[in-house]
């Protein structure tokens, strides 16, 4: 059992922190459906925190519990040392949780640039007046935020496609400017809906790449959905496994991939 | 110069104006349509609503007066003061900001995700209400709209808005202008650069776009959906509060005002749904189309072509360019 305030250290040597976010015997039901079924598991300060689980496991149920799109009948969600309202989704990006989706949700019609600054529309405080004339504090604002998006753009190698219309990139690059999107808002809280899906090999070990980039350049906190066991392994830093809206496994990767229940839930078991 | 090429001079001057007038409904619907995807056909009565409560509250007239008389056996009518024009476009404003938190919490919010068509027809009924209201609140006969733009004794000394002569002289020709629509095209003018100042820089204005694009991704980046649409409305508001205190000081504020909206169709066809600059564009072809059509063509088959001439140039834009000049080419990917 891990230390409440105290982090750990990991197996590469990374210092992990306290309890950024912790979920409290979560469930949620839909009608009859139960989708989560009591669930309790915490995300740490720098950790990448993967959620794996078979079809239909709830996994992307948990992610939208975390990021507000549904609020659960039962349990507590604990950020930050508080427990949180039950909350609307943009409410919940203010506080600092960034998210991406498994259908790629952008701004079609507007550029990789400006689909990259609109997340940073929480960080804009200037008065509307002061905006519409670009003078002043407005003025100061803007150039930070330009210059944050184009650090992050760099960074995600997205260069060449900045002034590029979004409807008109490939699938995997869509990918990657959702996920500066989500970055470019320096979120306390990073939340990856399956990243990899739908990705050949190539793109999928450049996402990967990407993904240890950031948790290691800007120290975010990633909590993420992976279909591809192999990943997943390869990626994160502890591991919650779930099926059936129920949560059959956390720890090290180590230790789920030894777990009997995991290993019965993804390559199933002999009724005899 | 010939007579007969000044006169089209003229006319075509005309037609820019009268433009400009019609440009000034068209920008209400784009607003609406780029931030929500609702086709408003309320805007043309959110004009004559707006007008009315402006010419109301300027009067001092008291609103629903027929029907308080009516239940509590009073006469009242009027409070019995004159307001300055200022304030009362600014009452208005409040008035309009209102109404579309109203419109917001009571009927668009209940139909979020739903197809268009039902948004739409959703409008439909707005409309009626909202004239029903209109005639409640303020009664039905036709008024006269004063605004410091029409009548130069609420400015201060020195200050002129509008050109006192309306002919001036080029090329030894008497150019006949209409006070008025000098005044609309500069407040025209005035709009649209604040509107695009607007909708281009501000914070407001970009999570506008994001929602008009993408619900889930708005509210991912931080965007309250509820907060936009309502400032949606309300900018919609002031439009019509823009456009209906010129048509109002033109033609006087009456019910007829709402059919307005009707002639913003074919600008909206011309100008694409979804383009600001396009509305304005939309609105000066269509002016200068159909008074240089009315004085080129109109003789030769009877004249009246003002009353059709949009509608058929919009049918071929339809036919040949559906997503307009300056529209959004709709894409479907299979």
């Amino acid at each position: 059992m891990l230390d409440q305030t105290e982090g750990y250290t990991t197996a590469d040597g990374r210092k992990i922190g306290g309890v950024v976010m912790e979920m409290k015997n979560i469930t949620l039901r839909f009608g009859g459906v139960v989708a989560i079924k009591d669930i309790s598991f915490d995300i740490r300060e720098g950790e990448i925190r993967a959620i794996i689980g078979p079809n239909g496991a709830g996994k992307s149920s948990m992610l939208n519990v975390i990021s507000g799109f549904y609020n659960p009948q039962e349990g507590e969600v604990w950020y930050r040392g508080s427990k949180r309202p039950p909350m609307k989704p943009y409410q919940v990006a203010q506080q600092g949780i960034a998210r991406t989706f498994q259908n790629i949700a952008l701004f079609e019609g507007m550029t990789v640039l400006d689909n990259v600054m609109t997340g940073r529309l929480t960080k804009m405080d200037a008065n509307v007046f002061r905006q519409a004339i670009w003078k002043g504090r407005a003025e100061k604002e803007e150039v930070e935020n330009r210059e944050k998006a184009e650090r992050v753009i760099d960074f995600l190698e997205i260069q060449h496609i900045r002034k590029t219309p979004v409807s008109r990139l490939p699938y995997g690059l869509k990918k990657r400017v959702e996920l500066a999107r989500a970055l470019v808002s320096e979120p306390s809280l990073l939340l990856l809906d399956e990243p990899m899906a739908g990705m050949n090999v190539e793109e999928k070990e450049d996402m990967s790449r990407f993904i240890l980039d950031v948790n290691d350049e800007f120290g975010t906190t990633i909590a993420l959905i992976e279909h591809d066991m192999g990943v997943v392994m390869d990626l994160s830093d502890r591991v919650v496994v779930m099926d059936y809206g129920k949560k059959i496994g956390d720890g090290t990767p180590d230790e789920v991939r030894n777990n009997q229940d995991v290993i019965d839930a993804y390559l199933g078991v002999a009724h005899d | 110069m010939p007579e007969q090429l000044l006169f089209a001079m003229e006319v075509t001057l005309n037609g820019l104006m009268a433009g400009v007038m019609y440009a000034l409904v068209a920008l209400g619907f784009v607003l609406i349509f780029k931030a929500s995807g609702i086709f408003n056909f309320a805007q043309g009565v959110m004009a004559l609503f707006a007008a009315m409560t402006f010419v109301g509250i300027q009067n001092g007239q008291v609103p629903f007066s027929h029907l308080i008389n009516a239940i509590f056996g009073t006469k009242i009518h009027y409070f019995g003061w004159e307001l300055h024009s200022m304030v009362a476009i600014l009452l208005t404003v409040v008035v309009m900001i209102a109404m579309a938190w109203a419109v917001q919490r009571f009927i668009f919010r209940h139909l979020v995700g739903q197809e268009p068509i039902i948004l739409f027809m959703a409008t439909i009924g707005l409309a009626y209400l909202l004239e029903g209201i209109a005639d409640l609140m303020w009664g039905a006969e036709i008024k006269k709209l004063d605004v410091c733009l029409t009548d130069q004794t609420c400015l201060p000394q020195g200050i002129n808005l509008a050109i006192d002569e309306t002919t001036f002289n080029l090329f030894g020709y008497g150019f006949f202008i209409d006070n008025l629509d000098i005044t609309a095209t500069i407040v025209a003018i005035i709009l649209v650069a604040i509107l695009v100042a607007f909708s281009q820089y501000t914070k407001q204005g970009r999570a506008m776009r994001a929602v008009a694009d993408d619900h889930q991704a708005a509210l991912s980046v931080g965007v309250s959906l509820n907060y936009i649409w309502i400032l949606v409305w309300s900018v919609a508001g002031f439009v019509a509060l823009v456009a209906g205190i010129m048509w109002g000081a033109k033609s006087g504020v009456q019910f007829s005002l709402s059919l307005i909206a009707l002639k913003a169709l074919p600008v909206l066809m011309l100008g694409g749904f979804t383009s600001i600059p396009g509305a304005i564009v939309g609105g000066l072809i269509i002016g200068v189309g159909e008074k240089l059509f009315e004085f080129a063509i109109g003789p030769m088959i009877g004249g009246a072509t003002e009353n059709w001439f949009a509608y058929v140039l919009a049918l071929i834009f339809l036919v040949f360019r559906p997503q307009g000049l300056f529209g959004e080419k709709i894409i479907e990917r299979v």
